[in-house]
């Protein structure tokens, strides 16, 4: 048999971003480490993508995320499969699908890398949703292991002098708990240096996703939701650090050479709520073909939003107010003063909100987002409905027609 | 009017009982959501509190500021406010709940007309030092925060009275649901749901006085009739605006004998007491009282709490009553079906949405459950 040779093209070579592949050998010896963390007498905890991880890397206790096994799933196109699973243990349709999804994996191993390691503990932190709580709550049945929730009380206007006391003070609960489930005690040396990785961390996330304010932007949204993994799995770990580094350091030489990820880059595209991970390279390409970049996320920001919070030098507690300020724990009008800011940092002509029929705190809310930013900031904004993860829920002719007839109004207008 | 109908009267139509209200007594009235809402501290104001429900008319109406995907409580009492319906409320007060009411929250502040708003964010674990801890605060800021709002100061001593009167109103409920349990013929399910929901929303002194002597009347009425004809069934879930559900249950031989219903034992489980700290005696029953599945204390809590009341109420099955696109309760729903199979107690669960009523399928299921107990 005669291999056939690899035609690629030069242009599209030329626009890869080069660490991508290093990216991948990370994710694959982190979720390794992870898998083989009782062979090792390591302890693994399942935690929430807004928990609080820095002490868990601070102790070695290897934190697992649902929330990136979902997102897996949702691209490895196997949503539809596990979460009808879940559907038949009787789980509402209507329930988040990463959640679906997850708790459909965990009897049968299922997923693209046979299901998660089993937890010794869970962390849920309801900084993103109430969803989570009961998620969690149904695996701590499943798995028999003990639950901690790092509850965070919802901000509608100004974070209450309550609230902070309560949330600094769950902050030594948090560390008890760890303690207790671990057999090991914290030490505060290896803490702080866990905080100070995940500040370094999230200002080069920050620093990264802002080389997409340049024109022609060197990455697009899609990058970001690709390597969002890190700074969501390995926060805390100089190994996010060094690989960020090296990823910025990719990027500002595009803009020096000029090279942007859509070819002709004519719109400039916001982007609200979780991707639709079965269909973004679909969506990517959709884009292109109207030379539309989608420049920036409401979402993979969302990591980076509250690093001005965290004080070096008082690591826990600056750790609990930063947790409990991330963009999905605030109301509509605070977000809407972050997406003005980012209209104006990354020059948006027009925004697409995902209507996510699994996140409701994210997509709740839209309607009034979109006419308040269609009124005062004059920015068209178009909402498709569709679910990050089970694509049951999406129609790709309709999101296509919507899309098709949006740019047209952008390019008209 | 009989103190029966009383109940419906204001139930019928909350607008015209409550705009009457204040026509007479020049005091403001304010909504709440949720039993969780510290409604003790808003009579103690001197406000009416008023539970709000969503009439089910003109749902549309929310289309343009919420997705179809929410549920039919949110949908509906957003557009009540929208359309004006609502124009009888001085405030509203949003408790913590779920991530539904949370965004619904910052909906209402951003659209609707009624002005006074105010979240109590309360915790969600209710089973640690520091959730205590914030429970009490939390309630001490709302106090300031009526305060501050309503422009007037609210003493330790008319806390007091309120938590006097709601324990009162709370111990007779509790009373006309032992009736039910001892004596499911002794009332109909519509009367009971109606005499507990009346109770959200009438003066509190006038109801309870009607309320206890509704418990006389029926006591006195009752000379052991035998329950023996009907199916005991135990109601599970969350909210019931749907009265229609009991007439259905009756009318296949059954009848609900307790339940753990927002708009029921959920309402009026715990007593407040009267020593100490006023507003800490407050936080304390809402530390204690039996758990909604948004709040967490243990892991198999609900589930055993159910089996549990299943089992002194002698319930020979169990209907969940759940709103579609409630989260909260559809995430519990299969671990609490499982352990009620474990325990060989049957169980169906219907899915519901205010401003459908009953239709046939409906009603099919709950005869064909009947039949199997």
């Amino acid at each position: 048999m005669i291999d056939n040779p690899k035609i690629t093209d030069p242009e599209k070579e030329k626009r890869k971003i080069k660490c991508v592949k290093k990216m991948k050998e990370i994710m694959t010896s982190y979720y390794i480490d992870a898998k083989t963390a009782v062979q090792n007498n390591k302890k693994v905890a399942w935690i929430t993508s807004g928990g609080p991880v820095e002490p868990l890397i601070a102790m070695d206790i290897i934190p697992v995320y649902p929330e990136n096994h979902g997102a897996m799933i949702g691209a490895g196109k196997m949503g539809a499969d596990l979460c009808s699973k879940a559907e038949d243990m009787g789980y509402s349709r209507d329930l988040c699908s990463y959640a679906r999804a997850d708790i459909a994996a965990s009897p049968i191993n299922g997923g693209p890398i046979g299901g998660l390691p089993k937890p010794d503990m869970l962390v849920c932190s309801n900084n993103i949703c109430g969803t989570v709580v009961k998620w969690y709550e149904i695996q701590a049945r499943y798995y028999n292991v003990p639950l901690f929730i790092f509850d965070t009380p919802f901000i509608h206007s100004e974070p209450s002098p309550e609230a902070l006391k309560y949330v600094k003070r769950q902050m030594g609960e948090y560390i008890t708990f760890l303690e207790e489930h671990s057999g090991r005690s914290l030490n505060h040396d290896r803490m702080k240096e866990a905080g100070i990785l995940a500040i370094r961390a999230q200002n080069l996330w920050q620093e990264i996703l802002d080389t997409a304010a340049n024109r022609p932007a060197p990455m697009t949204a899609f990058d970001a939701f690709f390597h969002l993994a890190l700074i969501v799995t390995l926060r805390g770990t100089s190994t996010v650090v060094d690989y960020y580094t090296e990823l910025l350091a990719e990027l500002k030489e595009r803009i020096s050479l000029g090279i942007g990820m859509v070819p002709e880059e004519k719109y400039r595209l916001l982007w609200d709520n979780l991707p639709v991970w079965y269909r973004t390279r679909w969506l990517s390409d959709k884009l292109s073909s109207h030379r539309a970049s989608l420049v920036a996320d409401t979402y993979t920001s969302a990591w980076c939003g509250t690093t001005h919070l965290y004080d070096e030098n008082n690591i826990l507690e600056s750790m609990a107010v930063a947790y409990s300020s991330v963009y999905l724990n605030i109301s509509i009008d605070r977000m809407y003063e972050i997406i003005r800011g980012m209209i104006f940092k990354y020059g948006i002509n027009g925004m697409i909100m995902h209507s996510n029929r699994s996140c409701k705190p994210y997509s709740f809310g839209q309607y009034d987002l979109q006419k308040m930013i269609m009124k005062n900031l004059k920015i068209p904004v178009l909402i498709i409905e569709a679910d990050m993860v089970d694509e049951r829920a999406f129609s790709e002719s309709q999101t296509e027609t919507r899309i098709d007839a949006f740019m047209e109004t952008l390019a008209s207008g | 009017m009989s103190n029966l109908d009383a109940f419906y009267h204001a139930l019928e139509n909350p607008g015209r009982y409550i705009r009457q209200w204040k026509k007479e007594t020049e005091k403001r009235a304010i909504g709440f959501f949720c039993s969780y809402a510290p409604e003790e501290l808003i009579h103690a104001a001197g406000a009416q509190p008023v539970r709000i429900f969503g009439s089910g008319e003109n749902m549309s109406r929310a289309d343009s500021h919420i997705q179809a995907y929410c549920c039919s409580l949110v949908r509906g009492s957003l557009a009540d406010a929208l359309s004006g319906a609502l124009d009888y409320l001085d405030g509203t007060v949003f408790p913590h709940t779920c991530d539904s009411i949370q965004r619904l929250s910052d909906i209402w502040r951003l659209n609707s007309p009624i002005k006074m708003h105010i979240d109590v964010i309360l915790p969600v674990k209710l089973n640690t030092a520091s959730s205590r801890e914030y429970m009490n605060d939390v309630i001490k800021k709302f106090r300031r925060d009526l305060e501050n709002k309503m422009g007037i100061s609210i003493s330790d001593e008319e806390i007091i009275k309120s938590s006097i009167l709601y324990n009162r109103i709370r111990k007779a409920l509790r009373e006309l649901y032992k009736i039910k349990s001892m004596n499911p013929g002794a009332i109909r399910g519509r009367d009971l749901h109606t005499a507990v929901k009346a109770g959200m929303v009438m003066d509190r002194n006038v109801y309870a006085d009607h309320l206890e002597e509704y418990i006389k009347e029926l006591r006195s009425a009752m000379h052991g009739a035998s329950s023996d004809r009907y199916k005991r069934v135990f109601l599970a879930g969350g909210i019931c605006n749907i009265p229609d559900i009991y007439s259905s249950l009756e009318e296949s031989g059954g009848a609900a004998v307790w339940d753990e219903l927002c708009t029921g034992t959920r309402y009026f489980d715990g007593e407040i007491k009267i020593t100490g700290d006023p507003v800490d005696a407050i936080a304390e029953r809402y530390m204690e009282r039996l758990i909604c599945p948004v709040k967490y204390r243990s892991m198999n809590e609900r589930s055993d709490s159910l089996v549990r009341q299943v089992r002194e109420h002698d319930a020979g099955g169990v209907i969940f009553l759940i709103l579609k696109y409630c989260d909260p309760h559809s995430f519990d729903y299969p671990d609490m079906k499982k352990r009620l199979d474990m325990e060989g107690i049957p169980s169906t669960l219907l899915e519901l949405e205010d401003g459908r009523g009953i239709d046939g399928q409906i009603k099919t299921r709950i005869e064909s459950f009947l039949e199997m107990l």
